[in-house]
């Protein structure tokens, strides 16, 4: 805005230095009218009134005539002009009537919108801050206080420094060094911020946010790194925010730069790559033990976020190991450094729509993606290329690997099982008694129910294998199926994936073997996309540990799965799990083969499967349970209600574990934004109740003191129906 | 900018065209009432306008309005657009190539990580907490960026800016920190690049975040305060260490800017000294971990500017507040309040004093003597050094000249700038703290809003300040100290001025108030570690001042202004506007930057007892050719030196592993070492 407004004078002076002339013949008077005349006739021009253009042409002639007499005597002036104007008086009405040519009207209307724009913009300067909110508080009553106001009044001050881990997609990424088609956007944000770039050149930018399809790593000639900072993830995009909430509360009771730290890492990355490439890890470390030996000795307080969860329990496991691998911190480093680890919505045991994300780029959101550009993807006449291109480009990620579903069968269910069963999302309500009866009831009254959902099945090719007992399905293992041909063709080219290598055959192995579950889904990955999958299984794993003493745990690609790794011997440490339930969160899938295989994704969800009852799970081809939108309760909670819980093996120290819920409330209107009692996955980090544990855990409350566990979902009885060696 | 104008109408379509419809009916109901914008017209025209009126659409002074803002703004963004389309380089423009590009295709590669040290002004301040007038300001911009702030709500603004005035630390209530990170320092405002430039070509040979760090801190707080407050100076070592590992155990080259110089030099000190006041990091700290120092444009010795700006709000540019609002400072309408409000701020911050002119009068004279007399104004027409050196011993003495007293830093009127000092009435600068005592202040209590400390001074004290007629460097201390007596108090507790007489001494080592001043420390013990003294020659700097006093005698008002009406007898006077001249970079006097590394620590000294190798690079300024280059390639000014092609070679060369032999060794076109002969200092 400024730059128009400065603009602004500079240029109104054309006007005024045409009026002179006018002024020497008009003797002073109506300068302005006229002088607008006769601008108006060069506009006039354009109009096809050959009649009128004669006619203009011939006044033009006398008016340069005129102009050119017009210093030497301006009284005699007005004569010569005048008769032109009688005579043309007939006519003048003929066009004064169509005068407002299409042109004037166009700038008649920019100027008011403009005019307008900058009343608007000028009251909404000049209006008190206070404004929104007086208007908020008149229509919805006194707003609660921000959990900072009301803690600082009851004296909490900040103790112990904090560390943000951001998860996945929030944080932000800048240009280091770039190919031609990037010039001038040197350390400006790729991701992240406005994403202008994305409309502006759509195709440098996937470029650039690719990594290396082969090392995973940044491609020749291309430097993308995350920017550091709070500013890394506090606003995801402009009035977005991520962190920003949660950083102004704790400001309140005394936070600053120096006591709160953004350990903001490039999200692509496979954890051990971050640590590879950029040293993050190492940093990390380095500041984590900076903060506490400047605080006087008080400990960290951790706070991931999504799959900064993963990314930090990959950390831990890092900083102990010896130094080549490792951080090479000792095996008491968590102990000495780390208060609390306050996990919110991790994705412990993985997400199920990560698998959809790889398998068809349908990722309904993994953050906010889809938010951003709603219509966009999903558009039919875009997804030719638009999802191609998004396909290609996250299948470099390799961190979008480290959300696959882990733990197997064991965990998610197989073909018949799931710790879920029974979940329905109208009984919610009242589930207290209810699921009383059920756990009496225990598995005897499931085969009762008609339309049970098979959670375990996370993606089965059509509604009826979707529903069908596992009897009745027939597959036919795909593992050995011969590919095919290459059935892309060299137009493809330019949006390659994987599926181009693959022919007819394996394509429809694929569908042929009906229904996938957790355990078998690994498996269908690395078919459909042998390249990244051999590049992500040297990064990740998704077994579960038989034997966690066995020497092959201490490789780093177990370390972020807390199914394969001990936690760190820290008894005083405190592992908090905090995550919203509430909404219809993605489980499972119901999917067909797509129309036509050429350049297309193969495959795609299934919209058109819907349950009968509306009280049914299946919505879209998407079975849900109740989550945070994005993270099933299950894979956020179990780890903290029951793998950790006590002494297990997967916990020796007994490091004590709590589970916070946080019920979804949905903005009760609009101007509450997104709302301060959300559940979901991102918006949660504004949930008032969750700021507040996080700001009393981080001046200096034990878990204990918080309440101990706060459960509204039924992750408890879940958890109990997981058989899992502790 | 295209696009966000293009979103912005589209936005606002569907209510305006609402807006429109009912203009149209308003303008059907006031068809009747004779318009008042509506001009005047010849009487032959006369009778038309009416049946024109009736039509409903009519050019009037509304839609006159509305169709000229219409165009304009077309226009506007027609040539945004066409901006846009255009090619990055216009085909008969040539850009030069920069220079990472082309050392990049020398096959220079990143190896040394490097830390950039900020100066005064230059680094980005936000707010963290701070009073109701300032609610919606939480993390944003008070110092840096748009600088909106001050327009809007001047007095909050001022008051967040300001830091406490007993204990030189944040204000109740108040928190003010240092942006980190690149974004701290890297532009001032937008498009106003400090650090912008170098970055941009180190990452062109392979530098980026992890091996590149922008030692962000609180440059308001004396140097010390830092580390208590923020633990500053704590973090910037623990980030070095880091670097130091994470890039292969290699060296870190730091490029201190301005007043990071001496903040530097205080965290040389401090890192070696044991835990209570200092980092604890032992006596080979320093040689471990640092290849090379290369101070750029640095206040080594101080700043004559300061003196005026401390003495009378009137900093002729400390960096640049100047550049930001000319007008507003210098207005005698809006001086009034402006220049007296900036006075109370910028007393309350620490950091000023330890811009002061250091040395004494041992560096920068004395009532008769200075090192650069004879020194020639006018830059352009300069003799080369060597011909100039056979007159050079005898136009002292030899009266065919008189040479320019830059040892008074302050003289009251012409006459006592170039008097010889026997005709000078003679009075202690020290008898006027003692009147102060005595006398009580008489301030009254209309002046409260704007306090200087100038409202607690006796009408008396001020006459007598002003009868004292000169001053030097060692007695410019104590007049600031007699008029500004809160101020001095608490930032000497911080920084010195003096010389050392035995470095030996362990106050030196104990006291940290000594660490920033390079005449009363010794560099630590790294025989292998680089020092580079780069900075900008060719402009006219400010060294010494003509004053007045103040015609008004109103409470609110400074007593002491400099008389702008002085100026030189002959054409080429160093004397302009009441401000003697010489060489530097528009803020730092050559003798400032130039000694240390020109004489000062070269070879083996006290102050230098290890012999780490000092290097002396100069640039002469040049004045951007045209419009089109900005602020130049090879400018020499303080500020825009860091955009400087010669200095960003120079600096990339080293961070990837030049010695400074290899760059060139010394570079010197001023006659720093011949001033720096000059100075009889014990080394």
């Amino acid at each position: 805005m400024p730059t128009l407004r400065r603009r602004k004078p500079a240029d109104s002076d054309k006007p005024t230095t045409s009026a002179p002339s006018d002024d020497a013949r008009g003797g002073g008077g109506g300068t302005t009218g006229r002088g607008e005349e006769e601008e108006e006739e060069d506009y006039e021009q354009d109009a096809d009134n050959s009649k009128r253009k004669k006619n203009n042409n011939k006044r033009r002639r006398k008016k340069k005539a005129a102009a050119a007499a017009a210093a030497a005597a301006s009284a005699d002036n007005k004569h010569p002009a005048l008769p032109s104007e009688e005579e043309e008086d007939g006519r003048k009405h003929h066009r004064k009537r169509s005068k407002w040519s299409c042109v004037d009207n166009c700038c008649w209307f920019v100027g008011c919108v403009c005019l307008t724009w900058w009343v608007l913009l000028f009251l909404y300067n000049a209006m008190p801050a206070s404004f929104p909110q007086y208007v908020t508080e008149a229509i919805t009553g006194p707003s609660p206080d921000p959990p900072g106001v009301k803690l600082k009044k009851e004296g909490l001050k900040a103790k112990h420094p904090v560390v943000f881990v951001p998860g996945i997609v929030t944080a932000g990424l800048e240009l280091w060094e770039g190919h031609q088609c990037a010039e001038g956007l040197f350390r400006k944000r790729l991701w992240g911020g406005t994403f202008g770039e994305v409309y502006k050149r759509p195709l440098c930018w996937t470029e650039h946010m690719s990594l290396d399809n082969e090392t995973g790593l940044d491609p020749p000639g291309i430097r993308v790194r995350p920017v550091s900072g709070l500013v890394a993830a506090d606003y995801f995009a402009p009035g977005y925010f991520v962190w920003a909430v949660l950083i102004a509360n704790l400001a309140r009771i005394g936070y600053e730069e120096k006591t709160m730290y953004m350990a903001s890492y490039d999200w692509r990355l496979s954890f051990q790559n971050t640590e590879v490439r950029d040293q993050t890890l190492s940093r990390t470390k380095s500041n984590i033990e900076l903060m506490v030996a400047t605080n006087g000795g008080n400990k960290a307080v951790i706070i991931p976020h999504s799959m900064g969860v993963l990314y930090f329990l990959h950390f831990m496991k890092w900083v102990e190991a010896p130094a080549p691998m490792g951080g090479g911190g000792g095996p008491d480093w968590c102990a000495k450094h780390i208060k609390a680890v306050i996990n919110i919505g991790g994705p412990f045991l993985g997400v199920p729509k990560a698998v959809t994300g790889l398998f068809s780029a349908e990722a309904r959101d993994i953050a906010v993606v889809r938010a951003l550009t709603p219509g966009f993807l999903d558009n039919d006449i875009f997804r030719l290329q638009t999802l191609q291109h998004i396909m290609k480009m996250s299948r470099t990620w390799d961190s979008t690997m480290s959300m696959i579903p882990r733990g197997g069968d064991t965990i998610w269910g197989d073909l018949d099982w799931s710790p879920e069963d029974g979940y329905s999302p109208s009984k919610r309500g009242q589930k207290n008694n209810e699921t009383d009866i059920k756990n009496q009831d225990g598995s005897d009254s499931k085969p009762s129910q008609t339309a049970k959902a098979h959670y375990g099945r996370i993606i089965s090719f059509g509604k009826e294998v979707a529903e069908a007992p596992s009897s009745e399905i027939e597959r036919i293992d795909f593992r050995d199926a011969l590919k095919g041909k290459n059935v892309a063709n060299s137009t493809c080219r330019d949006v390659w994936t994987e599926y181009h290598d693959m022919g007819f055959g394996g394509i429809n192995a694929c569908a042929e073997y009906k229904a996938y579950t957790a355990g078998s889904i690994v498996d269908l990955l690395r078919f459909v996309a042998p390249k990244m999958m051999d590049r992500g299984s040297c990064h990740f794993s998704y077994g579960i540990a038989d034997d966690l003493d066995d020497p092959k745990y201490n490789h780093y690609k177990y370390w972020s799965n807390p199914l394969e790794t001990k936690l760190p011997n820290a008894p005083d440490m405190e592992i908090f799990s905090m995550y919203g339930v509430g909404i219809p969160t993605e489980r499972a899938y119901v999917y067909r083969l797509s129309p036509s295989a050429e350049c297309y994704i193969p495959f795609q969800i299934d919209t058109s499967a819907v349950g009968e009852d509306k009280d049914s799970c299946l919505k879209d081809g998407v079975y849900t349970v109740d989550g945070d939108e994005t993270v099933p309760a299950l894979s956020a909670g179990y780890m903290c209600a029951k793998g950790w819980r006590g002494k297990t093996r997967f916990n020796p120290s007994g490091i004590r574990t709590y589970i916070r819920e946080y019920d979804h409330s949905p903005p009760a209107n609009l101007l509450e934004g997104r709302g301060t009692q959300s559940g979901a996955h991102v918006d949660i980090m504004g949930n008032f109740a969750l700021i507040e544990d996080v700001m009393r855990v981080a001046a200096g409350d034990s878990g204990d003191d918080l309440g101990g566990d706060r459960v509204y979902s039924d992750i408890f009885k879940w958890s109990e129906k997981i058989k899992l060696k502790l | 900018m295209g696009s966000i104008l293009r979103f912005r109408k589209l936005s606002y379509l569907a209510p305006v065209k609402l807006h429109t419809e009912k203009k149209v009916e308003q303008e059907k109901k006031a068809v009747d009432f004779p318009n008042p914008c509506f001009s005047p017209e010849p009487t032959k025209r006369a009778p038309s306008p009416p049946v024109r009126r009736s039509g409903g659409k009519e050019w009037r002074c509304m839609d006159n309005c509305c169709w000229m803002i219409g165009f304009l703004c077309t226009t506007w963004w027609l040539c945004l657009f066409l901006f846009n389309c255009l090619p990055a380089t216009l085909p008969g423009f040539q850009v030069p190539e920069s220079p990472g590009v082309r050392l990049k295709r020398e096959g220079l590669t990143a190896l040394h990580p490097v830390v950039m040290v900020p100066g005064i002004v230059t680094g980005g301040l936000e707010l963290w907490e701070g009073k109701p007038c300032a609610e919606d300001l939480f993390r944003k911009r008070l110092w840096g960026g748009g600088f909106t702030e001050i327009f809007r709500r001047p007095l909050c603004w001022l008051e967040h800016l300001s830091l406490d005035n007993e204990t030189g630390l944040d204000p109740p209530g108040i928190r003010v920190r240092a942006v980190p990170g690149l974004v701290a320092a890297d532009y001032f405002g937008p498009g106003y690049f400090v650090w912008a430039v170098l970055i941009e070509n180190l990452a062109k040979i392979g530098y980026e975040g992890k091996n590149l760090y922008m030692a962000a801190y609180d440059w308001r707080l004396s140097f010390q305060n830092t580390e208590i407050r923020d633990q500053a100076l704590s973090r910037l070592k623990s980030k070095i260490e880091l670097m130091y590992v994470t890039n292969g155990y290699k060296k870190v080259v730091v490029v201190p800017h301005s007043m990071g110089v001496v903040y530097f030099l205080h965290f040389l000190k401090w890192v070696e000294t044991p835990p209570p006041v200092g980092g604890g990091g032992g006596s080979g700290w320093c040689s471990k971990h640092i290849k090379a120092v290369m101070n750029i444009g640095p206040t080594f010795l101080g700043v004559p500017k300061t003196v005026s700006n401390l003495f009378s709000g009137e900093a002729k540019d400390v960096a640049f507040l100047r550049a930001m609002d000319p007008g507003v400072l210098d207005s005698e309408m809006l001086g009034l309040q402006t220049v007296e409000h900036l006075l109370r701020a910028g007393r309350t911050w620490d950091s000023i004093v330890s811009l002061l002119p250091k040395g004494g009068e041992t560096i920068w004279g004395n009532l008769d003597w200075s090192p650069e007399e004879n020194h020639a104004c006018d830059l352009s027409k300069r003799k080369p050094l060597g011909e100039r050196n056979s007159t050079d011993g005898n136009a002292k003495r030899s009266g065919l000249k008189e040479p320019v007293k830059y040892g008074r830093m302050i003289s009251f009127g012409k006459a006592a700038a170039e008097l010889p000092s026997s005709l000078f009435p003679s009075l202690d600068p020290k008898d006027i703290l003692v009147a102060q005592t005595t006398t009580k202040k008489n301030s009254t209590s209309s002046c409260s809003e704007v306090r200087t400390e100038y409202d607690e001074m006796n009408r008396e004290i001020i006459r007598k300040i002003a009868e004292n007629k000169a001053y030097t460097a060692r007695t410019v201390l104590d007049l600031l100290r007699a008029v500004a007596p809160k101020m001095m108090k608490r930032a000497e507790a911080h920084f010195s001025h003096g010389i050392a007489d035995n470095l030996d001494d362990p106050k030196y080592t104990q006291h940290y108030k000594y660490w920033s001043n390079p005449l009363e420390t010794k560099l630590p013990d790294a025989p292998d570690m680089e020092i580079y003294c780069l900075y900008g020659v060719g402009i006219p700097t400010e060294r010494s001042y003509v004053y007045k006093q103040s015609p008004s005698s109103r409470c609110k008002s400074i007593p002491f202004r400099i008389d702008s009406s002085v100026n030189g007898d002959r054409g080429e006077s160093c004397l302009r506007g009441g401000v003697n001249f010489v060489d530097g970079d528009e803020s730092v006097p050559v003798l400032s930057a130039g000694f240390m590394c020109a004489k000062g620590w070269r070879g083996r000294t006290r102050f230098n007892p290890s012999g780490a190798s000092t290097y002396v690079r100069e640039y002469r300024h040049k004045p951007p050719a045209s419009l089109l280059e900005g602020r130049g390639a090879e400018s020499g000014a303080h500020v825009d030196i860091m955009g400087n092609v010669g200095l960003i070679e120079d600096v990339m060369r080293v961070a990837a592993g030049a010695t400074g032999l290899e760059i060139g060794g010394d570079r010197i076109h001023s006659d720093i070492v011949r001033m720096s002969d000059r100075i009889n200092i014990r080394l």
